[in-house]
């Protein structure tokens, strides 16, 4: 199994440890799934998502190769503005979800996912023009800190002001950090860039202060799932469009115009009795119908009560319908909800 | 009587001569993590020695409970639905009783000297 530049770390903290996308990574650490969850909504959460892909494209024509990589527009995206989209493929499903930070008008760094990143690599590489330079940097850790404390810890322990950073802005120091005002959790918080060797240093240094604790990719999960966030492979995949994700904001108007109108949506569903949905569980109609099954699913710690998502029927897919969800036999009312199911508080939106 | 252990790490106590009180072990508790949800079973319900009679959740998975012995249940333990720190209690924490059919079945299960030393070989 690959390891990142934090494996050690993560042993030393006691980890439990498990595969995910070909890495050992940390599910959890001492305090457990449920109080890390509520710790990144009330703190700081230190989490360690350097098995992502962190690539560059940059050279003449590269915006014009991203806006055909992906059904997005980068002309008005500011210098250092980030931009959630996706890959797409030549039949308009979706390849991989990622990050596009402009760094300059044909220069983009791009967030990728760990286990799509042979696949994105090998597709972006296979449309590059005689112009274009890729660099991929196998070597550089990405850590994120995410919560409500993440800019006072951030000032207080690394002495970077961060407080005129925008939600989904870049700041960054002599090439050796990155930070962006982003993440995976619906907080305000930030995810760090910096080469392989330095990654322990600053992992120690900002777990060393008392509103941060480490959290796995467990936490991960359940605090991106009560956003209503896609994690690829499950909620979204090559079958599946982005009009089909309901991504239909990523898209710019041609695309959007020429996509074929989807006959099934994703949707947010909550159950509105006891018990605990997962992914595989099928949603059924009022007749109990199949007429899906969850892409993702679990307790919302927030909540405190059974969340997930699923592709249904576009006549079904509005607010408010009620349906079943079927657990281990178990019939459970549910009903679509909006997502995201929790309100986020990113930079901005608060 | 003294308590046994499953390699499910489920713990049974007979009761009387013929109820057996089930529940599961402070590692498997441990292993689950925070619990948010627990479904039981129903009162006069039958299951035979192995089969799952309840399901517990935590934040990041579901695990079934089996029962050691075959039998029906006689009671269940409706206070854990609301209160899952109460299955930690060694009194209180127990998920069903069962009128077990075959006592015997008990004979294939580890006492807690065997169960800490099976324990130590699944960690």
């Amino acid at each position: 199994m690959k390891q990142t530049p934090l494996h050690t770390a993560h042993k030393n903290l006691n980890a439990k440890m498990g595969e995910f996308a070909g890495y050992d990574m940390p599910l959890y650490y001492d305090l457990g799934v449920l109080k890390e969850h509520e710790w990144v909504r009330e703190n700081a959460g230190l989490f360690d998502v350097s098995h992502m892909g962190q690539v560059m494209i940059k050279g003449a024509g590269t915006r014009a190769l991203l806006e055909k990589l992906t059904p997005s527009s980068f002309e008005k995206l500011g210098v250092n503005r980030t931009k959630y989209t996706v890959l797409t493929n030549d039949e308009g499903g979706i390849i991989d979800d990622l990050m596009v930070t402009k760094t300059g008008e044909d220069d983009f760094h791009l967030v990728i996912n760990a286990g799509c990143k042979d696949k994105d690599i090998a597709w972006i590489k296979s449309h590059l023009g005689a112009e274009q330079e890729f660099t991929y940097f196998e070597d550089w850790a990405l850590i994120a800190l995410q919560g409500p404390k993440s800019e006072a810890v951030m000032r207080d322990v690394l002495g970077i002001d961060l407080s005129d950073v925008p939600y989904m802005g870049l700041w960054f120091k002599d090439y050796t950090m990155f930070v962006s005002r982003l993440g995976y959790t619906g907080e305000d918080g930030f995810e760090i860039s910096v080469p392989n060797e330095n990654a322990e240093e600053l992992w120690n240094k900002l777990l060393s202060d008392d509103r941060v604790k480490p959290i796995g990719l467990a936490a991960r999960d359940s605090l991106r799932l009560e956003m209503g966030y896609c994690l690829y492979g499950h909620d979204i995949d090559a079958t599946t469009s982005p009009l089909e994700a309901d991504l239909g904001w990523v898209m710019r108007k041609d695309v959007k115009e020429n996509a074929p109108q989807p006959t099934r949506k994703r949707v947010g569903i909550v159950l509105t009795d006891k018990g605990v949905a997962r992914e595989g569980s099928e949603v059924l109609n009022m007749d109990g119908q199949k007429i899906g099954a969850l892409t993702s699913g679990g307790f919302s710690p927030t909540l405190k009560q059974s969340i997930g998502q699923a592709y249904v029927p576009i006549e079904y897919a509005f607010e408010g319908t009620e349906l079943w969800v079927d657990v281990r036999g178990r019939r459970i009312p549910a009903r679509i909800a909006k997502m995201p199911f929790v309100k986020p508080k990113t930079k901005g939106s608060v | 009587m003294t308590v046994k252990f499953s390699k499910d790490h489920e713990w049974i106590k007979l009761e009387g001569r013929d109820v057996a009180v089930v529940g599961i072990t402070d590692y498997a508790q441990h292993a689950l993590g925070d619990l948010v949800f627990i479904e039981l079973p129903k009162v006069g319900a039958t299951y035979n020695k192995g089969a799952h009679f309840a399901v517990v959740e935590s934040v990041k998975t579901a695990a079934e409970v089996y029962t050691p012995v075959t039998g029906e249940v006689v009671a269940v333990n409706n206070v854990l639905e609301n209160d899952f720190d109460l299955l930690k209690s060694d009194t209180e924490g127990w998920i069903a009783k069962f009128r077990i059919t075959n006592t015997d079945e008990l004979n294939g299960l580890m006492d807690e000297a065997a169960y800490k030393g099976y324990l130590k070989t699944v960690e």
